[in-house]
């Protein structure tokens, strides 16, 4: 269904880096000259697992005239910021820094792409939020960026592909959640490989859509490293936010980990109750894509899930999921409509909150004469 | 608030005979396969041992959680693993709990996961041999699995070949810890040859990797992580086996999935329909929404059996998955098995019930 | 409610176990520390022989990566799944509200008493000179 009301919260839309070029006036005078070179600046450091000419990776009519999907601003802000009347959008750049070896290169574009966005994107509409794209391939200049970028509160999370190096919940990863928590930054994960690994434990498959499929279960193996490491112990005011993971395979996931937790509790003491509650006050889920086949089956999902919290308006723009303005899968409730769009939210970004909050508080000093 | 479950009510002292569709043999020691094995194997066993992708002799890196991964009452008192000895497996289990069929499931040295092609090919013809002059001729209430190299597709053919006309065999037996996705071509003459002969693919995961960390994101540090990833590995040769197109090819294939759960099957379901619809010009073999196939195609074993947080939730998950496709297992003697009396501890139909725990495995393996 | 002698005291040593039958029911009397216990030899969850399970300690954490066993000999674990119960209540350590194993009072009587009755000794030889556990059920 359409979205009933103005004011929806995007926590997953897509602009795209245009080419590679564009962040050159972001990069220093080394990695402009380096980067020269070695042509890489010819190339679009375009991720694999978001080939911009698959069907999965843009809808038909959300494609520009020219150019990657994502990179026309006035196309993104119509069709997405106006289309469905956004309050805010949280832009979450797929880039393919985060999968090069070379940990000095990795980190210096990921840094122009965060100058980039800011410059060319949050700058040019208020509604517009970041996430900080980190090199996940080096934990302490992840963390630099973070703390360069942190002061900008237009930027709401630390982003991270899900398949990486390494289960991104281990220790050697730590220092990123605490710099996050410390600013009040969830770490967002979105669908996405760097392919150091095979995406199946069985090795690698054939086509495309396996790839694409093959996010749902890596998504839960990722949220059973948070769980298992104690991360969310460590580090209590933490949110995990997974985007464009899909959600109903959420609960065999609960049960399982109940279950299995209390015969193998002793090995990770550090998990003192139940998985299935820790997994509900930490971890969040954008809507899109909707892997259920209708409101009714969505409904009982919910109903299994045990919480009506975890998952957060998306568009996924450009990326196709629905038809239309349907960005809303039908059946839901108004009180669920409403926490999806804008309660659960703002109640998993500080920073979105406080944005709200403080122009919640200028409307109504203008208000009052 | 509730009253604490002190004991539950058991399914009565009238206990429907049931099929277990997961009873795992092992060998004493190596020894007992050296009547199935020529003089060079027996040479090379004892000389150089298996093979296999992991850095460990004899155990796993993930070390499982109870008794190395057993019942802590299932250690026969007079030496040997678990699973060992018939006697002990007779009066615990079978007996005790009034197995009218075993499946079993022959994980230790079968060659799955041999590296050594020739040795894996021995060690496959010995442990099916084994398994029927040790197991199934001394207890006919046991049926065997067809154990295959898998990494062999041609051998593992003639493997088949060789021992289907025996009703001792009711299905073959490969493991997801496959060194592909299950659905690659170089697998495919097992299939061919499962549907030629009209017997039923068995997968069960065997402990040792084929060669990939066990889940996308890389090698877990935990077990509790490793026993998660038993569910996403067969989520991902499900795929794997759908999206290639292996039903299509093989249309009378049928795939018994045992200890990898079963409640992910309907999100997985939806998934697939729903990416499958844009993507389709990638895979025209595919002539069908995945589901569809997977509706056909694919029967699921009980353990380990989830506990929800509200036990009517399974009810529905079966209801999804239909009540025709659900079959019971205990995986003794391993540490998660599942007991038949209290397992099945959700509301069902007695006609449901009973197609759990006997007749849907009845009717797929052909039991009498 | 019947009084059974199901074994002399020194027969279950502290930190042991010995498993008795009573009116064809399985029952672990434990010794912890000198106090003892008689619990069902049925985990409430699937049925496992608790018997057979380790008599262990409660491990507990003051967060990632930190390991502490505590109350050693006070807890036990189910054979098959690894459930935790305490010894004292039966109860599960994971789920202690809804979750039990079914308890029955013992208690330590002089030989002596045990002779004179009311206790049913079924065919356990009885000695003043020794005493005895006596199991309710």
């Amino acid at each position: 269904m359409k979205l009933p009301y103005h004011g929806a919260i995007d926590c997953d839309l897509h602009p795209a880096v245009p080419s590679t070029k564009a962040l050159v006036p972001y990069l220093d005078d080394f990695w402009q000259d380096h980067l020269a070179n070695r042509h890489i600046d010819r190339f679009g450091l375009t991720l694999s697992s978001n080939a911009p000419g698959l069907p999965i990776s843009a809808r038909e009519d959300w494609r520009p005239a020219q150019g990657l999907p994502g990179s026309d601003f006035e196309l993104l802000r119509k069709q997405a910021l106006d289309g469905f009347g956004l309050r805010y959008a949280i832009c979450n750049v797929l880039h393919g820094a985060v999968a090069l070896f070379n940990v000095d290169m990795a980190a210096a574009l990921c840094t122009a792409v965060n100058r980039y966005v800011a410059k060319e994107w949050l700058d040019r509409d208020p509604r517009l939020r970041g996430s900080i794209l980190v090199p996940p391939q080096n934990v302490d200049l992840a963390v630099a960026e973070i703390e360069r970028c942190a002061g900008d509160k237009r930027f709401v999370q630390v982003m991270f592909l899900v398949m990486g190096d390494a289960p991104l919940g281990q220790r050697r990863y730590w220092p990123i959640f605490q710099a996050a928590e410390k600013h009040g930054l969830p770490i967002g994960v979105h669908a996405g490989s760097s392919f150091r690994q095979a995406p199946t434990g069985s090795g690698w498959p054939s086509y495309h859509l396996e790839d694409y499929l093959l996010q749902a279960p890596a998504f839960e193996d990722l949220i059973v490293s948070f769980l298992t490491e104690g991360v969310f112990q460590k580090f209590p005011g933490l949110k995990l936010v997974l985007a464009e993971s899909g959600f109903t395979f959420l609960p065999t996931l609960l049960w399982r980990n109940n279950k299995v937790w209390r015969g193998a509790r002793t090995e990770v003491p550090w998990i003192d109750r139940p998985p299935a509650d820790i997994i509900r006050d930490h971890v969040r889920f954008t809507l899109q894509p909707v892997d259920a086949p209708d409101g009714k089956m969505l409904n009982r999902i919910f109903e299994h899930v045990g919480s009506d919290k975890l998952v957060l308006f998306s568009t996924d723009y450009p990326h196709p999921h629905f038809e239309g303005d349907d960005a809303l899968p039908d059946g839901l409730s108004d009180d669920m409509i409403r926490r999806i769009l804008i309660d659960n939210p703002l109640e998993t970004y500080p920073r979105l909150r406080d944005a709200a909050g403080a122009a919640n508080a200028q409307m109504n000093k203008e208000a009052v004469p | 608030m509730n009253m604490p479950v002190l004991e539950r009510n058991v399914q009565g002292k009238s206990k429907l005979s049931f099929v277990d569709c997961d009873i795992h043999p092992i060998q004493r020691s190596e020894k007992d396969l050296h009547p199935y094995l020529s003089a060079h194997w027996r040479e090379h066993m004892t000389t150089f041992g298996g093979h296999v992708r992991q850095g460990l002799i004899g155990q796993v890196m993930h070390p499982r959680m109870m008794a190395a991964g057993q019942r802590a009452d299932a250690y026969p008192k007079n030496g040997g693993p678990p699973g060992s000895d018939l006697e002990l497996m007779q009066q615990q289990h079978l007996d005790f709990n009034g197995v009218e069929t075993g499946m079993l499931v022959a994980l230790s040295r079968g060659g799955m996961e041999e590296r050594n092609l020739d040795f894996a090919a021995a060690l496959s013809s010995a442990v099916n041999d084994w398994q029927l002059h040790d197991w199934v001729e001394k207890d006919r209430r046991l049926k065997a699995g067809i154990v295959v190299p898998q990494e062999h597709a041609e051998h593992a053919v003639q493997e088949i070949d060789r021992r289907v006309q025996d009703e001792a065999f009711r299905q073959v037996i490969i493991s997801p810890k496959s060194s592909e996705p299950l659905g690659r071509r170089r697998y495919w003459p097992i299939y061919e040859a499962c549907a030629r002969n009209n017997i039923v693919l068995g997968l069960h995961p065997a402990g040792v990797s084929g060669g990939n960390p066990s889940s996308g994101t890389g090698w877990g540090t935990y077990y509790m992580q490793e026993h998660y990833t038993f569910g996403t590995t067969t989520t991902g040769n499900l795929i794997s086996m759908v999206i290639e197109g292996v039903f299509e090819k093989f249309p009378n294939l049928k795939v018994a999935l045992i200890e990898s759960g079963f409640s992910w099957a309907p999100a997985l379901g939806w998934r697939m329909d729903k990416h499958w619809e844009r993507m389709r010009k990638e895979t025209p073999h595919l002539k069908r929404p995945p589901s569809e196939y997977l509706r056909e195609h694919v029967w699921f074993c009980t353990q380990p059996m989830e506990e929800p947080e509200t036990a009517g939730h399974l009810t529905e998950i079966i209801d999804w998955i239909g009540w025709d496709r659900i079959m019971f297992s205990s995986d003794y003697p391993h540490w998660d098995f599942d007991d038949p009396k209290y397992a099945l501890n959700f509301k069902m139909t007695d006609k449901q019930r009973a197609g759990i725990l006997r007749d849907n495995a009845k009717a797929l393996y052909r039991l009498a | 409610m019947s009084r059974y002698v199901v074994a002399k005291a020194g027969e279950v040593a502290p930190g042991t176990s010995k498993l008795v039958t009573v009116k064809g029911r399985e029952i672990g009397i434990f010794n912890v520390q000198g106090a003892y216990y008689a619990l069902a030899n049925t985990c409430p969850h699937e049925g496992g022989s608790l018997c057979e399970g380790r008599i262990t300690g409660l491990v507990q954490s003051d967060g990632p990566g930190q390991y502490k066993l505590l109350r050693k000999g006070e807890f036990l674990r189910c054979p098959f799944h690894g459930w935790e119960f305490e010894v004292a209540t039966g109860q599960s350590y994971c789920d202690p509200t809804s979750m039990r194993i079914r308890q029955f009072n013992v208690e330590v009587a002089p030989g002596e008493d045990v002779v004179k009755g009311p206790y049913v000794a079924e065919s356990f030889p009885v000695s003043v000179e020794e005493e005895y556990l006596v199991v309710e059920v």
